[in-house]
């Protein structure tokens, strides 16, 4: 028992490394923050544009979601990684975190908000614009606004999936948390860090895994 | 454009690495069903456990369910692939790939299936009846579930298991080619296009009218 509490809940090596977990934590929040609203913009211009007169566009996003939804994030990450140098483009981690992870995220997006989109009666929208309201306006103010509220589950889910996924930053060495807690786990010879990650990921997560159960359980409820 | 084809789409490059790829798609392979149909069958069996109401072993499932749903799998891998050592319990990283990405799996299933359950109308017999239809109600997210744990098998080449990602990336550094990572992204889609498009397809017919 006393092994135990030495590997897993080492209070000595936790206050060593919890400046290193704590800076790792900030850069989870930095890329969460960049890439879920990147995700959301992309996502939405996908579902819109998919609503367009003009059948190429319409069928090039849907090329694009499929693409970006069997793509495995990670393979694309790495591609992205390991690929664009050799376009001369000098990337950083950073940014290609995030644009292998907005261009997974964005497609999943877009998805939810098609589904957001169709569901609003297509008389509304006649309606609307019979009352003179332009195409923009129309969308603006009568379709989106009830869309999101429709989709405020699959939103939900699909933000926690973002976020979680930033922990694939560490495998191109982006320091956020995952990547923290493996150094921290490697100076110290100590499970400990690991242990401490994962709590912080559980107490920040959390909330939103029982916000997303209780709505698919009402959304099921409803439909039976 | 021409420095673009020799190194993401230099044909002599991919060949070089074709068995260690095909042996890597192979892996993925085997990866991809062992883990669905086992984390499938588990959460069948936890939400069936759950719907038994009994206190304690609900909290358990919930408790499992949550923790396991709420960290990422890269995370949960990593944790079993280098904490367990320190209990004096050594998994070689094909084991620790298959249990992590079954246990997300289940937990999965388990949340889906028990809401399914929830909503269909008590006192009907589980297994003929309330079951198939549960299933039946959750087939598009349950689909999207597949799909995610299907992409999820390329984390187990941080575990060192011989995957796809991981041959390619390992002939990407022999070569210093992309090649062989363009070659394993075509076999990806190939294991994955499908299944997004059936997908896609269940979405449609799962909306209520």
């Amino acid at each position: 028992m006393n092994g135990f509490v030495d590997a897993f809940l080492n209070a000595a090596v936790l206050t060593r490394v919890w400046p290193l977990l704590l800076s790792g934590f900030g850069t989870t929040i930095i890329l969460s923050v960049i890439v879920v609203p990147a995700g959301l913009v992309v996502g939405l211009w996908v579902a819109l544009l998919q609503t367009v007169p003009w059948r190429p566009v319409r069928w090039s996003m849907v090329v694009y979601t499929d693409l970006f939804r069997a793509f495995p994030p990670l393979v694309l990450l790495i591609y992205v990684y390991y690929g664009l140098p050799f376009f001369g483009i000098n990337t950083n981690a950073l940014w290609s975190v995030v644009m292998a992870l907005t261009l997974n995220t964005s497609a999943y997006f877009g998805e939810v908000f098609r589904a957001g989109i169709e569901s609003i009666p297509r008389g509304q929208i006649q309606a609307a614009r019979a009352t003179g309201l332009s195409a923009g306006q129309t969308t603006a103010y009568v379709v989106l606004p009830q869309a999101i509220r429709n989709l405020l589950p699959d939103l939900t889910s699909n933000v926690l999936e973002t976020i979680k996924l930033t922990s694939l930053a560490s495998v191109v060495t982006l320091p956020e948390l995952l990547r923290a807690a493996r150094l921290a786990q490697g100076n110290t010879a100590n499970a400990t860090p690991l242990i401490a990650a994962a709590l912080i990921y559980l107490v920040c997560l959390w909330p939103l895994v029982r916000l997303t159960s209780r709505f698919e359980r009402r959304l099921l409820a409803a439909r039976a | 454009m021409e420095g673009f084809a020799s190194n993401f789409l230099n044909w002599s490059v991919a060949q070089d690495y074709m068995s260690e790829l095909m042996a890597g798609m192979a892996m993925t392979l085997k990866l991809a069903i062992v883990v669905n149909i086992c984390g499938l069958v588990a959460g069948t069996v936890l939400a069936l456990i759950r719907s038994l109401r009994v206190g304690i072993l609900s909290a358990l499932v919930v408790l499992f369910a949550d923790v396991v749903r709420a960290l990422p799998p890269l995370m949960l891998m990593i944790v079993a692939y280098f904490g367990l050592p320190f209990l004096g319990l050594k998994l070689n990283g094909f084991a620790v790939a298959s249990i992590v990405l079954a246990a997300i799996l289940a937990s999965f299933t388990e949340e889906l299936l028990w809401a399914g359950l929830a909503a269909i109308a008590q006192g009907q017999m589980m297994r003929y009846v309330v079951l198939p239809q549960a299933f039946r109600m959750i087939l598009a997210p349950l689909t999207s579930r597949i799909i995610a744990t299907t992409k999820n098998t390329a984390l187990a080449s941080v575990v060192a298991v011989p995957e796809l990602l991981s041959q390619a990336n390992t002939a990407q550094g022999y070569s210093g080619n992309a090649s062989p990572l363009t070659v394993a992204s075509i076999g990806y889609l190939i294991i994955l296009l499908p299944m997004v498009i059936v997908a896609r397809r269940l979405e449609r017919l799962g909306k209520p009218a």
